[in-house]
């Protein structure tokens, strides 16, 4: 069982990290080659101060139509994004870990914050379950791979907050832990976890396009 | 949920359909989604988290009392994502399903891309669909018939080289009848501007000619048509995805204003022909921006009143409510000058709710009035929320609508009659013909007595 | 033609009549000005003050021929024709239109429709077959043949499939091509007139050249006007390949780029070179001679693409941030205005004016520099035989015609 945790906690982690960097890298890389070739327009259009005037207007909460529309939705989402983004990065367990492996650290969250965070993750994954299941809308949209995709976010929060507990078989769930974390990880690339880093582009390029070509607002 | 009947009795689609196989399809498809298949459709169909957020921004969705098929993502999901998934190797049935979808279901009106928290282009993607199925020569017959028209003359509607001449001459002789000394100029080279229109003003509704020429006259403008084709600025052809004929089509186009030396074009009230001319059809000919810059009729409109060129004689009374069309709304932003315009002009004026950016599509754009009487029941079956929107503006008032975009026009008149709301549409056009000063009535009346 | 300089005013059109001008045109040597008056129902064509004989219900389209005749489409009892110098044409139709003129000026020809067929005229005689429709009507350089594309079958109202079949083909002197297609466009002579070459649409998808009725076998996403090599008779046009557009000849690249864009394309006059207008890349313009683009770029537009007579010199009028102005040969003249007219060379190639707008003025430059006076029209310039005095033909503000010649 050490073993196996060493293994994940070592090797596995490199390969997982690099996965997810090579595959963002790759595939933004791609698309970028593809718009070239077949899209020309994408970059003749693109214009940084609209880009980011619709990139900034959509990181503010309520402030889209569409979020004002839904505001459960959107609290629920920025909650969730902001914690399922925050809680792995600063959570003092993964920063100590990191400073034992390589001698540097950074701010931590409390660990109050860290354990309300995770809770937000899991109560926005159970959410978009429900709302998968129940709104007829997205229902419709939903396969198996959308419900597997919450299922896999919510592994690593699920038995972090698990070995926290200390609950019953904490090492095979720290075990589960790592690897699930990993897996997380290595699919951002090539599941629609890949919104997480095309977000800024498509944005960017809708936002130039209503900006500087169609002179309206995209929100 | 029950299924919908694909039996349209639609021969652009049935007969098309029976003569594809599936291997056929899996070529040609294979061939596109390998050429041109870039990097927007990839990004849009593998980003979208269907989280459903674009459904209420759809007026089908919520006309069909929130039917998810009729989502902008569950069109997506009828059409283009399986397709991608399969590269194109789809059967005949799933073909004619996605071109009803495309054709009939969507009238890309984008709305739902303000919705989309990442931007992601239904219409665009729809435009797609269509480009593929008309690949196939799976197109409904109406709006196919119209792009042989685009083909042939360059115009809409077969209207024929003598027959547009003839027509300006009788607006001219008509307006000059009215108005002492107004001329029509056709190939007044060296003019400042290329006054362009669509081709139902010369086949159905000519006195819209005459009207502008009547304001041009009363404001000094110096203005020409040409007696070529690329007069027309119309272009079906952009949406059943004939980029090759819309290519024409703009070419000749902006070629007819080079050639007379204008300064610009000025167009008149038509919605798709300023996407197409502003957005859509240079883009394809590789002009980043028009080569002759162009000006839709609400901006030249104000900027006839706003420099006093013309004035207001009298303002209209009957309260009135402004629709915004998507192409001059959402396409070019000019819904503020429009409201100006009507400011100017009407002495109640009533919004509609929601508007500008946010009003809800007349359901006939995106060339879906254009697939004629067999799809119109279906149209006007996903015209609810329109009419609510309507009606809701009835009650506080406005008695007009007026669409300053001829397939909204088209749209708006049928879901009014649908259902019994008693509204008149009109053209800005229209109003400013009706309330403008016309020095020459004066001058009448003064000889008169 | 008088070549001595000086300014001169021919004529005061406003000071003939009290009637309504609704056009006017130029002669070639500047030395008349003719005009279209009209009132109460009726049209009147006047020369430098003398009124054609007979009047007209209608008259427009006002064009002097380059052999100096004064022609108008003009109606009367309800029927179009011709009018050449005050005389129309014997046969009248349910329309006439759009005027050519041979290279001399000594043929001319026109579109006709009579009866709802529709044809064309040379010198008033009219084809002895008709269509259902016409368009793209091109006269040879020497007149003595015409060309239009007709759709020569006829089309139920919305019958697509019967559309992909083929209605259109090209008829030379009337008589339409053995094949039709789905679309034919831009006919065009060979420089001998013996052979004729447009575009055409195969299938719905599929485009390509045909010369005389026989298409190439090779087919293109699109392709745009072809022209005949006046070197070889080879035939060129601009296509769509599957690497982008290219210059094609007789179905294969001409040239080893291929391009974002290419629209129109020219060959010199001895046919030793071609030039095309073309966009290396989305929205960047230029022109590309023997398939080398200029080092220029123009971001809005670039037309009116044409040889010097000599064949040395290759112009253009482009559109940059929002103005227009000259390139010749890659350079593009300091000064840009609000409109240029086309270029015009000295016969021997060595002069370059144009007509260009600034405000509500026109005026002639010659090689980036003013030749002559503004003046609110101007007409294009016209070169004498060494390219030293340029004719200058422009109407004040006050109406008045003005004939200047301009020593350079």
């Amino acid at each position: 069982m050490t073993k196996a945790y060493v293994f994940a906690a070592g090797p596995l982690l490199w390969v997982s990290v690099i996965v997810f960097a090579a595959g963002c890298l790759l595939r933004l890389g791609r698309l970028a080659w593809l718009a070239r070739k077949k899209d020309r327009p994408v970059y003749a259009y693109m214009s940084a101060h609209y880009a980011l005037r619709s990139i900034g207007r959509w990181l503010v909460p309520m402030g889209t139509e569409s979020m004002r529309k839904h505001p459960v939705t959107t609290v629920v989402s920025f909650a969730f994004h902001a914690a399922v983004v925050l809680v792995p990065l600063f959570l003092f367990a993964h920063v100590l870990l990191f400073y034992e492996a390589f001698g540097i650290s950074w701010w931590t969250l409390p660990e109050e914050a860290a354990y309300a965070g995770t809770l937000v993750v899991l109560a926005g994954l159970v959410y978009f379950f429900a709302r998968r299941l129940i709104r007829p809308e997205v229902r419709y949209l939903s396969g198996p791979a959308d419900f597997a995709l919450l299922v896999l976010v919510a592994l690593p929060f699920a038995t972090g907050l698990w070995a926290f507990h200390h609950g019953p078989g904490v090492r095979v769930v720290m075990l589960l832990h790592v690897l699930s974390g990993e897996a997380l990880l290595a699919a951002i690339p090539f599941t629609k976890l890949s919104h997480m880093f095309l977000f800024p582009f498509l944005r960017g390029y809708m936002g130039s396009e209503f900006g500087s070509v169609r002179h309206a607002r995209d929100w | 949920m029950e299924q919908t009947s694909t039996q349209t009795g639609d021969q652009g689609l049935e007969k098309s359909v029976a003569r594809l196989t599936p291997d056929q399809i899996a070529k040609t498809l294979g061939e596109i989604l390998k050429s041109e298949g870039g990097a927007r459709l990839k990004a849009y169909v593998k980003t979208c988290m269907s989280c459903g957020l674009c459904a209420d921004a759809c007026h089908f969705y919520l006309s069909h009392e929130n039917d998810p098929r009729f989502s902008p993502a569950g069109k997506v999901k009828q059409t283009i994502a399986p397709l991608l998934k399969k590269k194109g190797a789809v059967d005949p049935e799933f073909i004619k399903r996605a071109a009803l979808v495309a054709f009939t279901q969507c009238n890309l009106c984008k709305r739902c891309v303000m919705y989309c928290p990442f931007g992601v282009d239904v219409a665009w993607l729809m435009l797609f669909v269509r480009r593929l199925c008309s690949r196939l020569g799976v197109v409904p017959q109406y709006i196919q018939d119209t792009a042989h028209s685009h083909s042939v003359t360059k115009n809409q509607m077969w209207v024929k080289e003598d027959e547009w001449i003839d027509t300006v001459f009788w607006q001219e002789e008509e307006a000059a009848e009215e108005v002492p000394g107004l001329t029509i100029p056709l190939e007044r080279e060296g003019a400042d501007i290329m006054y362009s229109v669509i081709a139902p003003e010369p086949k159905f509704r000519a006195q819209l000619i005459y009207q502008a020429a009547v304001m041009f006259h009363a404001a000094g403008v110096s203005w020409t048509m040409p007696a070529t084709p690329g007069w027309d600025n119309s272009d079906m052809a952009m949406y059943t995805g004939e980029n090759e004929i819309m290519g024409r089509l703009k070419r000749a186009h902006f070629e007819a204003a080079m050639r007379l030396r204008v300064k610009r074009i000025v167009m008149g009230e038509c919605g798709h022909a300023l996407r197409s001319v502003h957005d859509m059809g240079n883009r394809w000919l590789g002009w980043k921006t028009p080569p002759v810059p162009v000006t839709h009729a609400i901006e030249f409109y104000w900027e006839l009143l706003e420099s006093g060129k013309i004035r207001v004689a009298k303002k209209l009374k009957t309260p009135v409510t402004l629709h915004d069309p998507c192409n001059v709304a959402r396409g070019l932003g000019l819904h503020e000058k429009a409201r100006d315009v009507m400011a100017a002009l009407c002495e109640d004026f009533v919004e509609m709710h929601p508007n500008r950016e946010y009003n809800i599509c007349c359901g006939a754009g995106g060339g879906v009035i254009n697939c004629g009487p067999p799809h119109k029941a279906e149209r006007l079956a996903a015209s609810s929320a329109k009419a609510k929107q309507l009606f809701d503006a009835r009650t506080r008032g406005a008695r007009t609508i007026i669409a300053p975009c001829h397939n909204c026009h088209g749209g708006l008149e049928d879901i009014v009659e649908h259902h019994h709301l008693g509204m008149d549409l009109k053209f800005l056009g229209d109003v400013i013909y009706e309330c403008m000063e016309k020095p020459w009535k004066k001058d009448e009346e003064e000889q008169g007595r | 033609m008088d070549w001595e300089p000086g300014k001169k005013s021919v004529a005061e059109p406003s000071a003939w009549s009290q009637a309504l001008l609704v056009e006017l045109a130029v002669s070639p040597d500047g030395e008349r000005l003719a005009a279209v008056l009209r009132e109460e129902g009726s049209a009147r064509v006047v020369v430098n003050g003398e009124p054609w004989e007979t009047s007209f219900d209608k008259a427009w389209y006002l064009r002097f021929s380059p052999d100096g005749r004064l022609t108008a489409l003009v109606n009367a009892d309800m029927k179009w024709t011709v009018a050449v110098d005050g005389k129309p044409w014997e046969a009248a139709f349910g329309f006439a239109w759009n005027t050519l003129f041979s290279r001399a000026g000594d043929v001319m020809a026109a579109c006709v429709q009579d009866n709802g067929r529709y044809l064309a005229a040379v010198d008033g005689k009219p084809w002895k077959q008709g269509f259902f429709d016409l368009s793209d009507l091109v006269l040879s350089a020497e007149g003595g043949r015409t060309a239009a594309v007709v759709q020569a079958k006829a089309l139920a109202e919305g019958d697509v499939f019967a559309f992909d079949q083929g209605a259109f083909a090209v008829a030379v002197d009337g008589k339409p091509w053995d094949n039709t297609f789905v679309n034919c466009w831009t006919p065009v002579f060979s420089p001998d007139a013996s052979s004729v070459a447009a575009q055409v649409r195969t299938s719905p998808r599929e485009y390509t050249v045909a010369v005389d009725g026989k298409p190439w076998e090779q087919g293109f996403a699109c392709v745009w006007e072809p022209r005949f090599s006046p070197a070889d008779g080879s035939v060129t046009v601009p296509a769509r390949t599957p690497k982008g557009w290219a210059l094609v000849r007789d179905g294969r690249p001409l040239w080893d780029k291929t391009f974002a864009q290419v629209l129109s394309h020219e060959y010199s006059p001895d046919g030793s070179r071609v030039a095309a207008v073309v966009a290396p890349s989305f929205g960047k313009w230029t022109v590309a001679v023997d398939g080398r683009p200029w080092r220029a770029r123009f971001d809005q537009a670039v037309f009116d693409l044409c040889f010097s007579p000599d064949s040395g010199r290759v112009a253009a009028t482009v559109r940059h941030r929002g103005k227009w102005t000259l390139a010749c040969d890659g350079t593009t003249w300091d000064e840009s205005f609000d409109m240029v007219g086309p270029p015009v060379f000295s016969p021997d190639g060595s002069r370059l004016a144009a007509r260009v707008r600034r405000g509500d003025t026109w005026t002639v430059f010659v090689d980036g520099k003013p030749a002559g006076d503004a003046y609110a029209r101007a007409f294009d310039p016209v070169f004498n035989d060494d390219g030293v005095r340029v004719l200058v033909r422009g109407i004040s503000a006050r109406g008045l015609y003005f004939r200047q010649v301009v020593a350079l």
